[in-house]
Order: structure tokens, then sequence, then C-alpha cells
């Protein structure tokens, strides 16, 4: 617990990409363009992708090499790809997001991230400077996607949250464990295609029935119907 | 070993096959032999682990123990059953026009698809590959469930895609700081497998096992549709084919529960405290309750039975975390029947509706006197379910209030109520669906009724004698569980 001083450069650089990570979170709530959204949703995953290879050259463990251009190519290229596409295809391009009120939404996120620090705290194994923070900023940028989640009403928006949930599950994987052994991160690595592609699917079968993709108007199936 | 390969290669090899040739006619069969096969195959493995015990792959891949391998059977069986049905319902769907050929070529792949996730989940000794076959069993799942493109389908295709995708999401963050754990007292390629874990357990840090455990519950508690994560599943089971809710509500939601037990068999030993236990009870108790009141409120056929469901899970769940000899096995054999008559019930729901041409409860009237077989597989289904003896359920039921009687006394009066108002909840809605005159213009369905007499029978054998040899797995899968075997515990 000597501070900052005690850790060697890359744990130094490995703390700021994980600030960048959570700062690209942050970004993704203010951002009320879905284009915007998308965009610097491909920040994450190409920081993601950085970090991934930094952990790689760090600890020398080879598989992380090709998990690091998985996550650049998945993560960083492809997925957003997908989206942009999916937004310019249903003309969302030049659409405003009237969300929720936004300053309360910023401080429901840096609640958020003190919360992840108050529940990564008290654990043993989480005693040296350097895991608990990446531990800590990870569940942080869960939780944030997860509200992003939840503030959002265009589709898009959500699955952007949803996979950016992912981004924070992989950070915590890479740079808590050296990521997880080869067959399970490849494993996840094709659900989570799998689901990028599905979401689009479901997006023109939601497009198709409600004529929209505000989530709102999903409120069909309620247990009050007559 | 084979069969165990055999069992999980040929629903994998049904779905590649069904995708290239599912809207032939002949694609039904196929998919009834595909179901058939592997429901031989994961018989002959029983028959391997009855006689020479648990089983382990090489590169422990695998691992086949008294716990999981009657779920495989169980799994592959209702697999079966399943396939028998939807062939004349789904028929009756195409005619209708709510399916094209197309659509149902991705039905009879998916269907293959996600019967290969829910076995590959349950035998596999790697807790990554069982998240990411959870997750699978939601991706292959999520397209049925919108099959016939309505608003409301569709509605219910995505919230039980955001619902569980969330949720899985919060399972995988508790396998990553399992594995974080793990990796300080074991090798990196060890750390996630369930045997070299459950042998290195009391050595992993007691905090992170804890915090890793209440996300594994809230992800896959997420599937086993616990109170109040609960929201997608009436939905998906109501506005999907009926094939598809029963394997859902038969299938998915015990190979779900099985993860949360497995991660319970972890966390104990390394906490030392009953934490799991009690979380578990709390979640378990919670869904019960707030399903047996919801019973009342439904009018759709379907999303009835769903809350039974949801009322089924949530009381299995309490009793998995009461713990215990007595509450595990009450638990291991509800799990057992409930899947057999909660599928029996969903095809006769299925064939109901078709009678009355719509779901809603109040306009399905005089089934009996339409077609005997529907009506009274609905009643004998339904007192099953309800818990009435000489049925299994009532079985199973009893032994987990006698133990909760045991254990926590002051509980029991709480379960004995959700239970009869469960019962006045399912009655008020069946009682006119099945007894009264046959509405004018209503005729008999095609229907294979043969799946739900095998079940139903097997509930009943279940209720009046447990056969020696099944009794023997739960009696060492309850040793497994609660470290306690029944048979040796002097009750």
């Amino acid at each position: 617990m000597t501070g900052l001083r005690g850790l060697d450069l890359t744990q130094q650089l490995i703390l700021l990409l994980a600030a960048l990570v959570l700062f690209t979170s942050f970004v993704m709530l203010a951002q009320s363009r879905l284009v915007g959204l998308v965009r610097v949703f491909a920040w994450q995953g190409v920081l993601l992708a950085v970090t991934t290879g930094l952990v790689a050259h760090v600890s020398g463990h080879a598989h992380l090499y090709i998990s690091a251009l998985l996550t650049l190519f998945l993560k960083g290229l492809l997925i957003p790809w997908i989206l942009h596409r999916l937004v310019i295809r249903l003309g969302l391009e030049r659409k405003r997001e009237a969300d929720a009120n936004r300053t309360l939404v910023q401080l429901g996120g840096a609640s958020l991230v003190i919360f992840s620090y108050y529940v990564a705290l008290p654990a043993v194994q989480l005693s040296t400077l350097f895991t608990r923070n990446t531990i800590a900023v990870s569940l942080a940028v869960v939780l944030l996607g997860l509200l992003l989640m939840i503030v959002r009403r265009k589709a898009v928006s959500q699955v952007v949250g949803f996979m950016s949930m992912e981004n924070g599950l992989f950070f915590a994987a890479v740079v808590a464990t050296y990521g997880m052994p080869m067959v399970v991160e490849l494993g996840i690595a094709f659900d989570v295609l799998v689901a990028a592609i599905l979401f689009g699917v479901v997006f023109l079968q939601i497009r198709a029935s409600i004529d929209s993709l505000d989530v709102d108007r999903l409120n069909r199936l309620n247990e009050s119907e007559p | 070993m084979i069969a165990l390969y055999l069992t999980l290669a040929l629903p994998f090899a049904g779905a590649l096959l069904l995708g290239l040739i599912g809207h032939r006619r002949v694609a039904d069969r196929v998919s009834m032999a595909v179901s058939g096969a592997t429901f031989a195959a994961s018989a002959a493995v029983a028959v391997r682990v009855l006689r020479a015990g648990p089983l382990l792959s090489g590169g422990r891949m695998f691992y086949i123990d008294a716990f999981n391998v009657y779920l495989l059977v169980l799994t592959a069986f209702v697999g079966l059953t399943t396939a028998i049905f939807s062939r004349p319902y789904m028929a009756h769907e195409v005619r209708a026009g709510r399916v094209n050929a197309r659509r149902m070529r991705l039905y009879h792949s998916m269907y293959q698809g996600f019967l290969f996730t829910m076995l590959l989940a349950l035998s596999t000794n790697n807790l990554g590959i069982l998240w990411i076959a959870m997750e699978g069993a939601t991706l292959s799942t999520v397209l049925l469930v919108s099959l016939y493109r309505t608003p409301e389908s569709v509605e219910a295709a995505w919230k039980y895609f955001i619902l569980c995708g969330v949720g899985l999401a919060q399972a995988l963050f508790g396998t990553v700081l399992l594995y974080f754990a793990a990796a300080r007292v074991l090798p990196r390629d060890e750390a996630l497998l369930w045997t070299a874990l459950h042998a290195a357990a009391p050595a992993l840090d007691p905090a992170v096992v804890a915090l890793a455990f209440v996300f594994l519950l809230i992800g896959y508690g997420t599937k086993v549709g616990l109170v109040p994560l609960h929201n997608w599943l009436p939905d998906a089971h109501s506005e999907g084919p009926t094939p598809v809710s029963a394997i859902l509500l038969g299938l998915l939601l015990n190979v779900a529960l099985y993860a949360v037990v497995r991660m319970k068999m972890l966390v104990d030993p390394a906490l030392g405290t009953p934490l799991a236990g009690h979380l578990m009870m709390g979640f378990g108790m919670l869904s019960f309750l707030v399903a047996v009141l919801f019973l009342h409120r439904q009018r759709d056929i379907k999303r009835l039975y769903s809350y039974s469901s949801i009322e089924h899970m949530g009381l299995m769940t309490f009793a998995f975390g009461v713990g215990g000899p007595l509450a595990t096995f009450g638990a291991l054999l509800h799990m057992t029947v409930h899947s057999l008559t909660k599928s029996s019930i969903f095809i006769t729901a299925g064939h109901a509706s078709h009678i009355a041409g719509t779901q809603r409860i109040e306009r399905i009237r005089g089934l009996i006197r339409t077609q005997p077989a529907i009506g009274w597989g609905l009643l004998l289904g339904t007192a099953a379910i309800a818990g009435f003896p000489p049925f299994g359920v009532f079985t199973s039921e009893f032994l987990i209030l006698i133990a909760t009687m045991k254990a926590w006394p002051w509980l029991t009066p709480l379960l004995l109520l959700g239970l009869g108002i469960a019962f006045a909840g399912l009655f008020r809605h069946l009682h006119p669906m099945v007894y009264g005159e046959r509405p004018a213009g209503q005729g008999p369905v095609a229907a294979n009724m043969l799946p739900v007499v095998v079940q139903l029978a097997l509930v009943l054998w279940l209720g009046l004698a447990i056969p020696g040899f099944l009794a023997h797995w739960f009696d060492q899968a309850t040793h497994l569980i609660s470290g306690v075997a029944l048979s040796g515990s002097g009750l």
C-alpha cells in the first residue's frame, strides 16, 4: 500500500487504461446520438484490445495475443460496424434520444463507481492497490452498462449497454486473472458474436411489428391487460 | 464414454442436418429419430454410471456423477416426448398459416441446438463451458420465441434476450471471480474445472467466493425464473410455440437450477457458513409466494402454468437452500416430477388452445366433452402439479415440508399457505375449462397423447414407489450435495 509509486510501469499503464475504459463508459452515458454512441463503444473495444495486448506482453501468455486480436476484431470493428449499419439502415442516424435527466444519470454513474469500490474493498485477496482497482473498475463498467440499458429507450442503445457490460467482464478476466483458458475465451467470443447478429435480427423483427425501435412501446405483455 | 460423446454429438449433428433439410416434410420424423437416439445414448451413459460410478472423461472436459446423470436422462427424455408432441402440433400451425417452411427449418434446427446446449451444460466439468452453454441456450431459443412474428411474440423475445443476457453477464462475472480466487491455489488450466475446484474449495478465499456466489446466483437465478428476475418467463412461455414452452419450462429451468446447486456445492466448503443456503432460501421463498398470488390473476392458459413453474422452481431453490439430506432428496425428486408433469401439461394445454382457437382461459370451455383425452389430461396433470396424492409431486412436496418443519418450523405455515393458494388459483381456472358444455362449432384436433400418458404414468409411479436404482441415484446425489446420504442419516 505505498500508493502509485509502488507500482511498476506496466501496472501504471494498465491502471491508466482502466481509467480510460471507465471514462468511455461515462461518455456513452452522456452521448445521446446513436452513431456517436456506437463510435464510443468501438473505442472502448479498442482500449480493451490494447489492454489485453499489454497484459499479454507483460505476462508472456501467448494465448492472450490471440485474445487481443479477437477483441480488436470483434469488439473494436465487427460489432460496432454491424450496429452502425443497423442504425443507418433503420434511419436513426439523425435522431437524438431524449433520455432521463442527464445530470442525474451521470451522478448515478458516479455513485455506482463508489459502490463498486465499496463491494471490492473487503476481499482480503484484493488487498493490493492494483487488483482492487482493476476489479472495482471492471465491476463499475458492468454496472454502468446496466445503467445505460435502464435509462435509454432505443433498442440499439440497450444493445450497446449490454455489449459494454461484456466489455467490463472481459476486462476483469484479462487484468485480474490474465484471461480465462483459451477454450472458454473462444466460446465466449463466439457467443458474443452470435448475440450481436441475433440482436440485429430481432431489431428488424421489432421494427416490422411495431414500426419503431422505442422499447417503451413494447408494452403489450403485462399482468393488468384486460 | 462413447455413449456420452454420442449424447452430445447426436443433437449437434441433428441441428446441422435439420438446418439443411428442416423445411422438408420428413424433418419432424428426423427430429424425432435424433431425439430418440440421443435418449438411448443418455440411457447408456446412465447404465454405465450406475454400474461403475462417476465418469470423468479424458482431458477432464466432462464429468458425470449421480447428480447430473439423471438430469441428463430426464433432459433427453423430455426432448424426445416433446419432439413427438411437436409433430401434430406444428403441422396444425403450418396448416393454420402461422409458420412457413423456412421458419419450420429454423424451428427444427434450433430445437436440436437447444437440446445440445442443455446436455452440454449438464455434462461439462468446466464452469466456463457451463456458462457458454447456458448463453447458447438463450441464443438458440430467442428466435423460437418470436417464431410467429406477432408483436407480442417479438416483444417477448426481446425481453427474454435482454433479461437473460444481462442475468448471464452477472453469472460470467461470478465465474471470473471464482477463477480469480481459484487461480491462487490451482494450476491455471485446472482453475475452472469443477472437480478440481471442489477438491480445493476449502483453500479458496472466502470473501471473493462469497462475492462470486452472489453474482452467480443472480445470473443463473434469472434463468431459473427467481423473483424479482422472473419477468421474461411468463412472456416467453406464453408467446412462443407450445413445444418450445414445454422444453424451456421442463428443461432450461432445471439446468439453470442445476448450475446454481453446483455452485453452492463449491461455495459451502469454501465459506464454512450457510450464506449460500440462506440466500437460496430467501429467493426461493419469495418466488414461491409471489408466483402463487399471480396464479389467480392470469387470463392466458400458458401464462397460468408459467407462474406455476416459477412457484415450483422457487420451492426447489428453497429446498436446496435448506440443505440437509431430506430437503435435498425432496428437491431432487421434485425436479424430476415437475419436469415430467409440466411438460405434459404444456402438451395438453397446447392442444386445448388449438381446440378453442385461443389461449385465453375464458374462451376455453368444455374440453372433456369435446375431446376427453385432452380434458382428462389437463385435469390429471393439474391435479398432479397441485400436489394431489398419489402423484409424485405430493411425495416430494411432503418431504420438503417435513424437512422444513425440522429445520425452520416457523417457515412451514408460509409453505402450506402458499400451496393452498396455488391449489385454489389453479383449480378456479381449470374447472370451467375442462367441465361444462361443449361450445358450438368446437371439435377435436389431431393429437398424440402418448407422451402425456407416459409422463403422467411415470409421475404416478414415482408417487407410489420410487424404483430402487432411482432412489439409489437420488441418494448418491443427496450425499454429494448435502454431505450426508438420506439412507444413512437415520431419517
